[in-house]
């Protein structure tokens, strides 16, 4: 089993942080995980992405050409790392603010509506654990949710471990998503 | 017990080392992309566990003298910055292997030259290895490439500088510094007394007993006779470090037909690389060394017997080369490949490096 995926977006969305919670799910699940974010001014405003590997194996490289996972949060990282899918690879992008489609026809690609989901749920912060459960459910590796909610609370400072039924719900709402 | 793993990144795990390894104090300066560090040690609060002095000074340069200090009493003492704030280092660098005191100094690298970007690099592989301030002195470096050997060089530059009274250096960069990984932390070595201390530096300035002579550390010697003399005392320890101390990693050498050499974060990269490659049928494989300084350069000629060619691949225009080449003495083709500025190249560059470079070259 070998998971490499890149999630991007906009500073802000909660990129890096989904990443992180992703990458410790993984790591309760006794996996070998990376995470690599671009980091700096990207993180005020412009686009921010981070690369989150799982692996049953050692991981050599944390910065990759291609990926078997893309999650695109906006235009520009759906322009960006769309190309970059591998072959019979999945596509995830939030449809709300995209105005020009993906093209490409060898891979699986999951347009979702997560902003909006996100708004029935009533908590913007949830975005992106709304997007980590529409990641969760077309990733072909299953991870347990009992290590996502583990995963959650190693990721989340204690003060903050009562949100955690909220992205749980979050994260069954991103699921329905696909 | 089970050992806890954890996860965390590069930077973050360095704080926790230092900790865990028994340091006396850290004294440092924020600077991206390796305030991490500093911001680890304010939050875990180790003045309050183990007593470890944790310290923003108010520049780089006051904080090298703080460590120039605090290893003249001899305590563990470190501090940490990236590449423009390690330029303001060198002068008390060189005053503390002058001395020849212990110290650990972590450079996360980023772009320069100048104040440049904060996005990886390794353009400071010469400043490390090949002097940085003034006087021939050397350091120990050490070049993690990941998270885990963050941790464990944190330990081993320690002894490795109190062992041979050398400053030691951990040349990092952005990528090791920022990504997270799995790492599992040593358990707590309990800060030396100061009898321990007094035991294990008899040199250092710990105030003066009745009954024996008073220590003075300083790298001023006007007397030329007794200042070569010193640096011959140096340059001893520095063959004894040589003869004991070069440490490297092969992967997959022997069968190849080609050799990459990189060192920290990119070789991780160039491992991936070799992935890349032997799906197309070329056999390559990698040598990493491990200590920059010193270098290992037996072990790369030994590697390079009966290859066809070597890359090299830095973060860099071309630094780690020269020693690779000097220990070749040209016996075969020698290339460089890397991007600057901060960009990283990927697994797929390298490769496509690899072939134009030296594949088609000999064909």
């Amino acid at each position: 089993m070998k998971e490499e995926i890149i999630i991007a977006g906009f500073g802000g969305q909660g990129v890096l942080s989904m990443g992180k919670i992703l990458a410790y799910s993984g790591l309760m699940d006794d996996k070998e995980v990376t995470w690599m974010p671009s980091y700096g001014p990207e993180q005020r405003g412009g686009t921010a992405n981070v690369t989150v590997i799982l692996s049953d194996e050692r991981i050599s490289s944390p910065v990759l050409d291609t990926y078997d996972i893309v999650v695109a949060l906006n235009q520009q990282s759906l322009d960006k790392f769309s190309p970059r899918v591998k072959k019979g690879g999945i596509l995830i992008f939030d449809t709300s603010g995209i105005h020009k489609l993906p093209s490409r026809d060898d891979i699986n690609i999951f347009p979702i509506k997560a902003m909006e989901a996100t708004l029935e749920i009533g908590h913007p912060k949830a975005y992106n654990m709304v997007v980590m459960g529409a990641l969760l459910e077309a990733m072909p590796y299953k991870l347990p949710m009992e290590n996502v909610i583990k995963g959650l609370k190693k990721s989340l400072p204690e003060r903050h471990h009562a949100l955690i039924p909220l992205n749980q719900q979050a994260i069954e709402k991103g699921r329905t998503l696909l | 017990m089970k050992e806890e793993v954890r996860l965390m990144k590069g930077n973050e795990a360095v704080a926790h080392a230092a900790i865990l390894y028994g340091c006396d104090g850290y004294f440092g300066y924020p600077i991206t992309p390796q305030s991490e560090v500093l911001e680890t040690l304010e939050d875990l609060m180790p003045w309050e566990t183990t007593g470890m002095v944790v310290l923003q000074a108010e520049s780089e340069v006051a904080a090298i003298n703080m460590v120039y200090g605090g290893a003249a009493t001899g305590k563990a003492v470190m501090t940490s910055s990236s590449s423009p704030g390690i330029s303001l280092k060198q002068e008390g660098i060189s005053y503390i292997a002058g001395s020849e005191l212990p110290a650990l100094i972590l450079n996360v690298m980023r772009g320069g030259p100048g104040l440049g970007t904060i996005q990886p690099s390794q353009a400071d592989y010469f400043q490390a290895t090949k002097g940085g301030g003034h006087g021939d002195y050397h350091l120990i470096v050490l070049s993690p490439s990941s998270v885990q050997e963050m941790v464990d060089f944190v330990g081993l530059g320690f002894d490795l500088s109190f062992k041979y009274r050398t400053p030691a250096m951990i040349l990092a960069d952005g990528i090791v510094g920022q990504m997270m990984e799995k790492v599992v932390l040593p358990p707590q070595r309990p800060r030396r007394t100061d009898e321990e201390i007094r035991k294990q530096c008899p040199w250092a300035v710990t105030g003066k007993k009745d009954g024996r002579k008073r220590n003075v550390i300083t790298s001023l010697e006007l007397e030329s006779a007794r200042m070569e003399v010193i640096n011959q005392r140096l340059q001893a320890t520095y063959r004894e470090i040589e003869k004991n101390e070069t440490r490297w990693e092969e992967i997959e050498v022997e069968d190849a037909d080609y050799l990459m050499v990189a060192f920290g974060s990119i070789a991780r990269i160039c491992a991936k690389a070799m992935e890349i490659a032997k799906e197309k049928g070329i056999k390559v494989g990698i040598l990493r060394p491990i200590t920059l300084w010193p270098f290992p350069k037996e072990a790369v000629e030994k590697a390079a017997q009966g290859k066809k060619g070597i890359l090299c691949v830095e973060l860099n225009a071309g630094q780690m080369i020269e020693d690779v080449r000097l220990a070749v003495h040209d016996r075969l083709p020698v290339e460089h490949y890397g991007r600057l500025g901060g960009i990283i190249p990927s697994p797929q560059e390298i490769v496509d490096a690899l072939e134009a470079k030296l594949i088609a070259e000999s064909k």
